[in-house]
């Protein structure tokens, strides 16, 4: 079986994300490509052999530095075609579901999404999917091949097997409409303290705060932690929080070890983004807030009271 | 300018969203509505539409015909007619399947806009706009936070992981848009008594020129096998704050050596 799996860079790395979907692809048997598509890439793309790739495809060339999607799909398509690749995987991103969906017509290739696991079952690729809500989980199947899978996010961590990867370079020709888009203007937002998709320890705050000024003491529980600040999309658009920290369905998806939900209501939008988080604490005022059904440990309280204290006692206990 | 939005009846937010086990697709036998992201799209679409002084905002889906309720809701809001694809063989189609369903129909109206809203309710799907481009052959922009229409191209502002993207793309274009993007109005009762009388065209993928094989489950490249419940989470506790609720969390934490 022949499974590739788009790895996708920011800023000069690998992202966590796709070299965790790498690790994952281990799990199906037989060897596992990466390919990495963009302008000035070569050197990162080897790196990926670090984290169990054995070939890593290459497409370096200007056209692809925006990482917009169309002309990826161009290269990708080359790229199954010519190898006769069976299995493509994604980790869920903004481009990585343009850009598998647009495989996915142009290939008519079929692809499932929300995958939260695949393994191979009586010589089949089956695909486990999170539907409605968490309330179910479906085993989703491909007809033909190739087979396209787009995983959500933080389902599985990177594994450093300390190997090698042949680096292979495609040749790319691009369609006219997939140049057509053109990225003007992109601006990086300056994060101050860890990222929360690398934090091992999150304190989360919504609507349940108050007022924005409530950030202070979820920023003050963080710091005793050693973690980082998240913020539900509730507050992020109402201006409380900036948009870098949102969790949740149109935020970021996260996992750390522990989770801590400050004044979050629990709703699906929010907890699509942290339920793989191995450790959830919630505090809310609500005994019927959704959060208390996944919540690990819930405690139904004024947040204004409990998390400063719990900030000091976490800092007594650390010395 | 001519603007199609892609729209969908979803189940209502209101009703339990249930897998028919036998078909093993969702249950859209109870109340529908219009998928919420999509009224954005519209709203977008009239705004464009209004601030050009001319132009057509069609609307363009695909489901059972009970789907024309929800049609009307976004034509009482202000949109020119609709155009619902509607047939037994295409039910249960996947995203190979529906792309290509809709990419015909979109295909006869030659917009020179094609919106979709970012995320359908039941599905989670946030795909198909991507399929469907790449089927039209037009450029894609998705996500868009803010858009505006100008010499002939759009531009869209989005939120990403990382900060912010500016994108232009020449029209004719496919754009989805972020809930963001603004407050759909709600119809006007003047809005809702003009929809009935709007024009509603029901097609069949016969008067598309699509082969039953293309669609519905043969077309599909997907399936669904079985369902079964999530694991659980493990043990859930619930603790009235007596007081002590920080004290509580902290031992929790040493427990699991967290602390």
């Amino acid at each position: 079986m022949s499974v590739v799996v788009f790895l996708e860079h920011h800023e000069g790395e690998l992202q966590k994300g796709s070299l965790g979907i790498l690790a994952k692809a281990g799990q199906l048997g037989g060897e596992v490509a990466g390919v990495v598509l963009g302008s000035g890439v070569e050197e990162l793309a080897a790196g990926a052999g670090r984290y169990g790739a054995s070939t890593v495809y290459v497409a370096d060339d200007a056209k692809l530095e925006a990482p917009l999607p169309q002309p990826r799909v161009d290269v990708l398509a080359q790229l199954v075609e010519e190898k006769g690749i069976e299995t493509v995987l994604f980790a869920q991103s903004i481009l990585s579901a343009d850009l598998a969906a647009g495989l996915a017509a142009r290939l008519d290739a079929g692809l499932n999404w929300q995958l939260v696991d695949i393994a191979t079952q009586d010589g089949a690729v089956v695909g486990k999917q999170s539907a409605l809500g968490d309330s179910v989980l479906v085993d989703v199947g491909w007809t033909s091949t190739p087979r396209l899978a787009l995983f959500r996010a933080g389902i599985a961590d990177p594994v450093e097997t300390g190997g090698t990867a042949t680096v292979e370079k495609l040749d790319v020709t691009f369609q006219e409409h997939s140049l057509a888009a053109e990225m003007l203007e992109q601006a990086h937002e300056e994060s101050s303290g860890p990222s929360i998709e690398d934090a091992d320890f999150i304190v989360a705050g919504g609507r349940g705060l108050g007022a924005p000024e409530g950030f202070g003491m979820i920023e003050e529980l963080a710091k005793a932690l050693g973690g980082a600040v998240a913020a539900t999309r509730a507050v992020v658009d109402a201006g409380w929080y900036p948009y870098s920290a949102q969790v949740g369905q149109t935020g970021k998806n996260v996992s750390p070890v522990l989770y801590v939900a400050c004044g979050i209501s629990g709703a699906i939008q929010h907890k699509v983004g942290m339920q793989g988080s191995k450790v959830i604490v919630a505090i809310n005022k609500d005994p019927n807030a959704p959060i208390f059904e996944f919540a690990d440990l819930g405690i139904v309280g004024d947040v204004q009271t409990i998390v400063p204290k719990l900030t000091e006692l976490v800092r007594a206990r650390k010395g | 300018m001519k603007i199609a939005v892609c729209v969908k009846q979803v189940p209502d937010a209101a009703a339990t969203k249930r897998i028919d086990p036998g078909t093993k697709r969702l249950d859209r036998s109870g109340e529908g509505s219009l998928n919420p992201v999509d009224a954005n799209a519209v709203e977008e679409a009239l705004r464009i539409r209004d601030a050009s002084g001319e132009g057509e905002v069609v609307l363009v889906s695909l489901g059972p015909e009970k789907a024309l309720d929800s049609l009307r809701k976004a034509l009482a809001m202000g949109a020119d007619r609709a155009l619902l694809v509607s047939d037994p063989d295409a039910a249960g189609s996947d995203l190979v399947a529906t792309s290509a369903l809709l990419a015909k129909a979109l295909e006869r109206e030659g917009a020179d806009l094609v919106l979709f809203g970012q995320q359908a309710s039941d599905s989670d799907g946030a795909v198909l706009w991507a399929a469907v481009a790449d089927r039209l052959r037009l450029p894609l922009i998705s996500q868009a936070a803010e858009l505006t229409v100008e010499g002939g191209a759009v531009t869209g502002k989005r939120q990403t992981e990382f900060g912010y993207d500016v994108i232009r793309a020449p029209l004719p274009a496919v754009v989805a848009v972020a809930d963001s993007i603004n407050e759909p109005r709600y119809p006007s009762l003047k809005g809702i008594m003009g929809a009935k009388k709007k024009q509603q065209d029901v097609l069949s993928l016969a008067d598309l020129g699509i082969e039953p094989e293309r669609a519905g489950t043969t077309g599909s490249r997907t399936e669904v096998l079985a369902l079964s419940d999530p694991p659980p989470r493990g043990e859930t506790r619930k603790l009235e704050d007596d007081g002590t609720g920080a004290e509580k969390i902290v031992e929790f934490l040493v427990e699991k050596r967290l602390v």
